[in-house]
């Protein structure tokens, strides 16, 4: 947390101007350092990341078609799932091949799913977790963290938490207006449409004031002038100190907002940098389109339906 | 008539004793788990048999009461620790599984005949060997009190004392569940009950969560059972699978997930079955069921009124119908 106040968000992403565009590039100010991650699905390697950095205070993108590994990537670094390449007590790789990760100074290796949320990195899923039998508000408010209520004895005793109760639910309610939930906020959660339960998970990640916040595929399934409002929101969270990894589809938002770009293919990152530039890389392409070589990722006609022009005056 | 005014005389009878309210306990503390947590536990008996084993083999050694009911909620917290440790980590199928056989073990192994000088063996304890450290805490003078229609004894073994204390303490669990589960605390639970990967992605320790519910609803397991043998005696095989079936049932049919569901369901679910074969015995002669097979016969029923509850009704009485609509 400490660096990220100190240094705004401009001067973060000045700092990735000096960034090498190839795979596994060190970042002056690398917030997330990943290295030897190998997870196996039987004879199916998912994932297997030699090297990748990502940079504090920025908003990093990861793309990759469908079953790159994307997913299984978010859930190693997050506790979610352990690397096949985990050190083991008898056998397993030799001191520098095993896998290890450290956030923010702090190595992870071993870290249950709840430390490393509690450590700061915060997720979503691509396939939302709504607390369907809890109301939109409940689920806002187990977000928050430190909640003295949550202790087994204390939580006896209400008048040791409502003050904090009180406080979060003021935090909650900003949120949810900001998310276009707030009419909702006394409705079960699994009442929500899809896209609205995308948008609470999110609001829900918030709550904690994650230092790093990592996002599966955020946007599938909004509708695109909430998009907007979203991305305009995601990127005040990336001006006030939040670091953001998100994973998604949409080329249009990966392009509008992302100040670097990381491509994962077969498991591995194959590219990484800028978005303008990745996408115009050989290797991007071929992982994507296969046999449609002609056509240009970064191609401005898709760009031109979209009305998004901020990107283009930031990167410049 | 004054048969049907004998099933009623019956039914509420029923409604009050002890062990109805030590049924209510047990139900309460299977909401914790189930209810509220998600926590399919199948051996709730074996919570209630241990904490019965725990206060009668500890007062026949010679504790006091107020030790007893230590060795009561110590044995409970206990055997939820036993089973929780290796199995909350995984999903919760196995859970079932484990609290069935672990049950299933007290039961043999109370039931066993090398130990029949600890737990009496297959023949049990007897309750008078145990029963006299708490009724020697009765404030009541001796004799028998009349409220409404219902003469007891003021303090004997089904009397008065023990229906108060029982009672007493079905209403302070229940207010307590309802004090946790308002809770930060609850919330926790109730979200580990949605989908406790999500309760994980925002950094709670949903194993330690699950155990101390785990632990919570174990202790009022084992305090259910220390009420149900105290005006009884402990049977290892009155307090086994059937009776597991019957809190579950119990549970479902006052609502689970609701703080009063398992308490009403346990009154109506004893009257329920008094009913039944109370009007079988009075309308059917005889001749085609006798009194033994009526008692049968009700249970049966009750078999069919949970399958009918499920089908119909599957939130219970008092649950809320708007949370069905989208069970995963
Ligand atoms: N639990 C699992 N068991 C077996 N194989 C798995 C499992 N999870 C993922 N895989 C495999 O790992 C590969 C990567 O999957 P992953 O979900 O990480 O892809 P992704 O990049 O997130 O794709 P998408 O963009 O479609 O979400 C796929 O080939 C998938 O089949
Ligand atoms: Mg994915």
């Amino acid at each position: 947390m400490s660096n990220a106040t100190q240094k705004t968000a401009t001067e973060a992403r000045a700092e990735l101007k000096s960034v090498p565009h190839t795979p596994g590039a060190p970042k002056p100010d690398a917030i997330l350092v990943v290295d030897n991650i190998v997870r196996d699905f039987g004879g199916n390697r998912a994932v297997d990341v030699d090297h990748v950095e990502v940079q504090r205070g920025v908003i990093t993108a990861l793309i990759g078609p469908n079953g790159a590994g994307k997913t299984t990537f978010f859930n190693l670094i997050t506790g979610f799932d352990q690397p096949s390449s985990a050190k083991k007590v008898f056998g397993g790789p030799s001191a520098d091949k095993a896998a290890k990760w450290s956030f923010n100074g702090k190595l992870l290796g071993n870290t249950s799913a709840a430390s490393v949320a509690k450590s700061g990195m915060v997720r979503t899923f691509q396939l939302t977790k709504a607390l369907s039998r809890l109301t939109v508000m409940q689920n806002m408010l187990l977000g928050a963290k430190d909640q003295r209520g949550e202790s087994f004895l204390a939580a006896f005793v209400k008048p040791l938490w409502a003050a904090q109760e009180k406080a979060n639910i003021e935090k909650a309610e900003d949120l949810l207006k900001r998310f276009k939930l707030y009419e909702k906020k006394d409705d079960l959660a699994g009442s929500l449409s899809g896209g609205q339960k995308k948008l609470l998970e999110m609001a829900r990640a918030l709550m904690s004031d994650p230092v790093m916040i990592m996002l599966d595929e955020p946007m599938a399934g909004v509708n695109p002038a909430l998009t907007q409002s979203l991305l305009g929101h995601i990127q005040s969270l990336r001006d006030e100190g939040t670091t953001v990894l998100f994973v998604e589809h949409d080329m249009h938002m990966v392009r509008h907002i992302s100040d670097w770009v990381v491509v994962m293919a077969e498991g591995r990152v194959v590219a990484e940098g800028p978005a303008d530039t990745v996408m115009s890389d050989q290797a991007v392409i071929d992982a994507y389109l296969g046999a449609h070589h002609d056509t240009d990722l970064g191609d401005d006609s898709l760009l031109e339906e979209g009305a998004m022009d901020a990107p283009k005056k930031e990167k410049k | 008539m004054d048969m049907w005014l004998k099933v009623i005389y019956d039914m509420s009878a029923n409604m009050i004793l002890p062990t109805t309210a030590a049924f209510a306990i047990a139900a309460i503390g299977l909401n914790v788990h189930f209810g509220f947590t998600g926590l399919l536990n199948m051996g709730q008996a074996g919570f209630m048999l241990i904490g019965a084993y725990g206060f009668a083999v500890s007062t026949i050694m010679g504790f006091p009461f107020w030790a007893a009911t230590l060795v009561t909620i110590g044995a409970g917290v206990l055997f939820a620790l036993l089973l929780g440790i290796p199995t909350l980590k995984l999903r919760g199928d196995y859970l079932a599984i484990v609290t069935i056989a672990a049950a299933e073990i007290v039961r043999m192994v109370g039931r066993a005949s090398v130990l029949n000088s600890v737990t009496g063996g297959s023949n049990g304890l007897p309750g008078e060997t145990y029963r006299n450290t708490f009724s020697a805490l009765s404030p009541f003078p001796d004799g028998q009190t009349t409220i409404l229609w219902f003469t007891f004894d003021n303090t004997g073994v089904n009397g008065w004392f023990i229906r108060i204390v029982a009672w007493s303490l079905v209403v302070i669990f229940a207010i307590l569940v309802w004090l946790l589960m308002r809770s930060p605390w609850g919330r926790v639970i109730k979200g580990i009950r949605e989908d406790e990967d999500a309760v994980r992605s925002l950094g709670k320790n949903v194993f330690a969560f699950k155990m101390q519910s785990l632990i919570i609803g174990g202790v009022l397991g084992a305090i259910g059972g220390m009420f149900y043998v105290l005006p009884t005696s402990v049977q290892p095989d009155a307090l086994g699978r059937n009776m597991t079936f019957l809190i579950w049932t119990a549970m479902l049919l006052g609502g689970a997930a609701t703080i009063w569901g398992p308490v009403l369901g346990s009154i109506l679910f004893f009257a329920l079955r008094i009913f039944i074969q109370g009007t079988v015995d009075i309308i059917v002669p005889d001749a085609i069921l006798n009194t033994q097979q009526t008692e049968q016969f009700s249970w049966i029923m009750v078999g069919v009124a949970l399958m009918l509850l499920v089908i119909f009704r599957p939130q219970g009485i008092l649950g809320d119908k708007k949370e069905l609509n989208f069970n995963v």
